[in-house]
């Protein structure tokens, strides 16, 4: 059971609590990881388990903080890692180098929720327009359309 | 003229080489590309934001509405991750109905795609001929969900629309068509050899760089990568159905045209399949308005490769996120390498090969029935574009009418 061993190596290697990993059902993992050791969790769950492909990393607003989820696939079991951020200044260190593959799921969590990524090579922004103004996240709960000159309709 | 400066030209984001808004900044030498920068996002429509204030229902049609091409790839994965999240179990008859349009949805894609290669080639004829054929799906999906595009299919807990015998019968006599034409394709693509000598080694990914920059769907599949969905993480009724994983290991775009048509003739197969095997009962149950808090993580192996839905739910009936992440986001970082070295000449095709999506479609019906404005039926519309080529001096009246015979048998 790979969703099982993933669980164990969590528990036992990085010391999360087991009760903050979640198999919601075959093929599906749910993990809180602390910051300061998602590095290391990516890491082990990339070379020692073969989890290689990195699906997506979706930015959440959870109103009382951010967090930031990498979904790292291996051919059916996606394990989701999730880590919360502060609510000022919410940032991550980019796993490009981990992952070449996070360059612009990066950048969309950066424009879309506003959680910085530090790391990034210079490069355009995405998806959001060259003129859009840096502090304006539209995935933010307190964002409103207005907010961006945008009319809704 | 020295060819051997270095110099930068902007490609798009609006480019007659271009099929949809995206800008790339090339470093060339004389004809060579020395690397590629892409700048994307002409398309963003905030639909992610969108859903959150809307009921996960009015959200399922919002999501349908994200391509015009792979809809129902975006509907089923967004109602299979709510339904998760809400526990609740969909009818076999409803999974194996998403089955059978998510099969012909891949066709349509896979035949418009290879229409698309054969013009950014200069061989215009494929074109004709493809999406000549392609028509035969699209009548059939117009049939089946009364759209050509955004079937509308789905609701949460099943499916809206059935497949009566009759039409049954009908689809598998387009399937004939269909499978018909593309042996004739597949044949083009082996015995062809300006397609051949245009495609091969052209936008080569070796199968290890596909790996690692997290290629997906028949962009992998064509490197050797057996990454799919369907059989990895099965969803409707795909862990039922016995089905084959095209890949090939040519690793360019010659590989993927490859690739794309043996799809075609896979999903005819898996078609044939679930329809014969397709289960009595209800076509959907009741889900609550309401989704209980929870999150979920859906995949779906769309004509481009994986699609990822992430919906969390907050308890109330609105979604508190949806995160989408399509296939063409997970391609490009293949583009870029695809792209390095090779030629100019080669980058529409090189671009094109991974089938890219950044965009929706129209729709040329005007649905308002009004003093100006009028409902055109299928068949009205069919034969007002008949007359249009006809006063230009095209008939394809003959063509036409051996194709109907064949459809209807």
């Amino acid at each position: 059971m790979p969703e099982e061993k993933v669980r164990a190596l969590l528990v036992s290697r990085l010391g999360v609590p087991p009760d903050a990993v979640r198999i919601a059902r075959p093929r599906r993992v749910f993990a809180e990881v602390p910051q300061e050791r998602l590095r290391k969790a990516l890491e082990m769950l990339k070379n020692e388990e073969g989890f290689t492909h990195l699906v997506a990393i979706t930015g959440l607003d959870e109103r009382e903080r951010f967090a930031a989820i990498y979904h790292l696939g291996k051919e059916g079991v996606v394990v989701s890692i999730r880590v919360p951020l502060a609510r000022e200044n919410p940032s991550v260190a980019s796993v490009m180098d981990l992952f070449p593959s996070a360059e612009l799921y990066e950048r969309e969590m950066k424009d879309l929720v506003g959680i910085d990524v530090s790391g990034l090579p210079p490069g355009n922004r995405y998806p959001l327009p060259d003129d859009w103004p840096a502090e304006d996240h539209p995935l933010r709960k307190d964002w409103k359309p207005e907010k961006g000159g945008v009319d809704e309709r | 003229m020295n060819d051997e400066r270095e110099f930068r030209i902007p490609v798009g984001p609006q480019h007659p080489a271009l099929k949809e808004p995206a800008g790339f900044s090339l470093a060339l030498k004389g004809e060579k590309i020395l690397g590629a920068e892409i700048r994307l996002g002409y398309n963003h429509r905030g639909i992610e934001k969108g859903c959150e204030g809307r009921s996960y229902i009015q959200a399922l049609y919002l999501v349908e509405r994200i391509c015009g091409i792979c809809s129902h790839s975006h509907a089923t994965v967004f109602a299979q991750t709510v339904e998760e999240i809400a526990g609740v179990e969909v009818p076999a008859r409803a999974k194996y109905l998403r089955v059978i349009v998510g099969e012909l949805e891949r066709i349509h894609s896979h035949l418009l795609w290879l229409g698309v290669a054969g013009h950014e080639i200069g061989f215009d004829t494929l074109l004709m001929y493809t999406w000549r054929d392609r028509e035969v799906v699209m009548d059939l999906l117009a049939e089946i969900s009364g759209n050509r595009v955004n079937y509308g299919m789905n609701t949460i807990g099943g499916v809206r629309r059935d497949i009566s015998p009759e039409l049954a019968a009908k689809i598998l006599s387009g399937m004939d068509v269909i499978e018909e034409r593309t042996k004739y394709y597949l044949e083009v693509a082996a015995e062809e050899e300006t397609l051949k000598d245009r495609l091969a080694g052209v936008g080569v990914v070796p199968r290890d760089v596909a790996e690692e920059l997290g290629a997906v769907g028949p962009t992998a599949r064509a490197s050797g990568v057996a990454r799919d969905i369907r059989k990895d993480d099965p969803y409707a009724a795909y862990g039922d159905l016995s089905f084959e994983v095209v890949t090939d290991d040519h690793c360019d775009v010659y590989g993927r045209t490859v690739v794309r048509i043996k799809e075609v003739l896979e999903a005819c197969r898996i078609i044939r399949r679930a329809l014969k095997e397709l289960p009595d009962g209800p076509l959907a149950v009741r889900a609550p308005r309401k989704i209980p808090a929870g999150e979920a993580v859906g995949r779906y192996e769309a004509p481009r490769g994986e699609l990822l839905h992430y919906i969390r739910a907050d308890g109330t009936e609105k979604p508190d996120r949806v995160k989408v992440r399509t296939p063409t986001l997970a391609n490009i970082q293949s583009v870029k390498y695809m792209l390095r070295d090779r030629f100019l000449a080669d980058m529409p095709i090189v671009v094109a090969a991974i089938d890219p999506c950044f965009s929706c479609t129209d729709r040329t019906v005007e649905l308002r029935e009004g003093r100006h404005t009028r409902v055109q039926t299928w068949e009205e519309m069919r034969l007002a574009g008949i007359e249009w080529y006809r006063r230009l001096g095209v008939d394809f009246e003959p063509a036409s009418r051996k194709l109907a015979r064949r459809i209807d048998g």
